[in-house]
């Protein structure tokens, strides 16, 4: 097991099972197939993205380094945390980006959703996740991965 | 973050719960990215990068219909980006049945919703909201609150202007509250390059291509881009805007850049030149092995591969007036060499509803028409995004559209080959 400290976007805990994507995470690309099709699991449809393509999301520890794409992404994010189809956290080894934030921001104020957000993780906390690990995120932005 | 006194008030609730709400989500995205202050939003107009009802994200219309209950509309007005639906655009019986019944039931209560909030007009969707012909240009230095990440690029790099990239729905809220927090593309700081890209291509890079390239590697950094202005010059021409503004959403697209300097062309890097380098710039070098290698690695996502092509959309993000003239030109030729009359790929070709109806008074409009084009102000990026469309061959020279969809990307001359072949290509 190890730890990890990072900066607290969206406070909250909760322990889940990882799903890393070590590129960018395109939020447009990963989710509209899901949201407009009621894909229960919430498969990821972005063909770009070989680590996480055809894989479900759905209350996965979504480990990444940077969302990218689009700029409805904070409001896809924020569309699926309205709808329970959110991640159970979202990890980020770099500063978070904007559109990101904005979803997460968004979904924290105007939703019921609780996904924990913690940025900043750094390159080792990526290296050494892997999909499948179990992630465990504290209130202090401490996540322990095992 | 320090607020002003007003700014507090807002906060604290003095415009009711929902503006304190709003004001909540603005500072609490300021303060993830350290922002001290907010700043007054001083363009004319906004731009929202959500132009669709779709059913599949009713929570977000839910939410505009709470702001619209908390009494609030944006202060200033705004553009927004396509419509998705546009019967002139061929689609099947079966695709009309998803489009109408299934995916975009919200769309005629959404764009009420629009117009109460603010729209400038039924004209005031496209991706480029920027073109003289619709109006929403931003003067240099003007700070904005925009979403569409293709409009927000050109803006910063293109326009002189400072606009983060923002999220939908976030875009909204700055123009509701006619301030934003000041980070990131808003400072100083943060429109200094961290990567100076060097282009030795032995031609003109095809735009696109370009960005591509240069967006899957910086990702959100900002590139300074040198040996551009050997192809594109020093002077922001029609041509040179039209190019940047297809690099600019490739860009943004397969990485997430939202701004990009072109060393002796773009306003900053012309006043600043190389002092807008951050300290320790990486390098990344682009030559024609690297296009090619960056070709190359685009999936083709068709159920069939060896398809014949079905459509082709030409225009994501619109296309500008002299594009649009270009392409006309360019397909006349390629027509009269092959000995045809029409295209042999239904070809759609998209520009705003307002760059439209300027080319109507001109004799390419119609020069178009006759060799079987269809001019749309749709969004084939909204058109695309279903399932039926990736049974279907559709050819795009655009890498935004092959990144979200199954389009398949050719560079503009191989999409004028296979649009004007004799034989549709295989």
């Amino acid at each position: 097991m190890r730890q990890f400290k990072g900066r607290v976007i969206v406070p909250g805990t909760c322990s889940a099972e990882a799903l890393v994507s070590r590129g960018g995470f395109n939020t447009l690309a990963s989710y509209q197939m899901a949201l407009m099709f009621g894909d229960k699991a919430v498969k990821c449809g972005d063909q770009n993205n070989p680590d996480i393509y055809k894989k479900p999301m759905l209350g996965k520890a979504l480990c990444l380094p940077m969302t990218i794409g689009s700029t409805t992404g904070g409001m896809i994010l924020y569309a699926a945390c309205s709808m329970g189809k959110q991640p159970a956290c979202m990890l980020f080894s770099e500063p978070i980006d904007s559109l990101a934030a904005s979803g997460a921001i968004l979904g924290d104020v105007w939703t019921e959703a609780k996904m924990p957000v913690v940025d900043t993780l750094g390159g080792e906390f990526l290296d050494y996740v892997r999909s499948g690990m179990t992630v465990t995120v504290k209130e202090d932005g401490v996540v322990e991965v095992e | 973050m320090i607020l002003t006194p007003e700014q507090q008030a807002l906060l604290d609730g003095s415009r009711g719960e929902t503006m304190a709400k709003v004001v909540k989500t603005l500072v609490m995205y300021g303060d993830a990215f350290g922002a001290e202050r907010m700043v007054p939003v001083t363009s004319r107009y906004g731009h929202t990068v959500i132009s669709f009802g779709l059913k599949a994200i009713k929570p977000v219309y839910e939410l505009y219909d709470q702001l619209l209950d908390g009494g609030l509309a944006s202060a200033q007005k705004f553009t927004a980006d396509p419509r998705p639906l546009d019967p002139k655009v061929p689609s099947s019986l079966l695709e009309d049945i998803v489009f109408k019944k299934i995916m975009y039931t919200d769309q005629k209560p959404y764009e009420e919703q629009l117009r109460r909030l603010g729209i400038t007009s039924d004209d005031g969707y496209t991706c480029t909201c920027y073109l003289d012909e619709v109006g929403n240009k931003p003067n240099e230095g003007e700070v904005l609150s925009w979403a569409e990440s293709s409009a927000v690029v050109y803006a910063n790099s293109v326009l002189g202007a400072r606009c983060n990239r923002n999220s939908g729905i976030i875009e909204l809220m700055g123009s509701i509250a006619g301030f934003v927090p000041e980070f990131g593309l808003l400072t100083d700081e943060g429109r200094k390059a961290s990567w100076v890209v060097e282009v030795r291509c032995s031609k003109r890079p095809e735009a696109q291509l370009l960005g591509s390239a240069v967006g899957m590697k910086v990702m959100e950094d900002v590139p300074y881009v040198k040996g551009l202005d050997r192809w594109l010059g020093t002077e922001l021409t029609d041509e040179a805007c039209a190019y940047l503004k297809d690099f600019g959403a490739a860009t943004a697209s397969n990485g997430a850049v939202g701004l990009y300097h072109i060393e002796n062309l773009t306003p900053e890097a012309k006043k600043q030149g190389e002092a807008l380098l951050r300290e320790g710039a990486q390098l990344y070098v682009i030559d024609d092995a690297e296009l090619e290698r960056v070709k190359q690695s685009y999936p083709v996502v068709w159920k069939d591969p060896e398809a014949k092509p079905q459509l082709c959309f030409i225009g994501c993000p619109h296309l500008s007036t002299s594009q649009l003239i270009s392409w006309a030109d360019r397909i006349e030729a390629a027509l009269r060499e092959n000995g045809l009359g029409k295209v042999t790929v239904p070809t759609v070709f998209t520009a705003s509803a307002p760059v439209l109806k300027a080319l109507e008074k001109t004799v390419y409009a119609s020069k178009l028409r006759s060799y079987g084009v269809i001019l749309s102000y749709i969004c084939p990026l909204m058109y695309m995004n279903n399932p039926l469309c990736k049974k279907k061959a559709v050819i795009t020279c655009s890498n935004k559209l092959r990144t979200y969809t199954s389009a398949r990307y050719y560079t503009e001359d191989e999409i004028l080959a296979i649009i004007t072949a004799k034989e549709a290509a295989k």
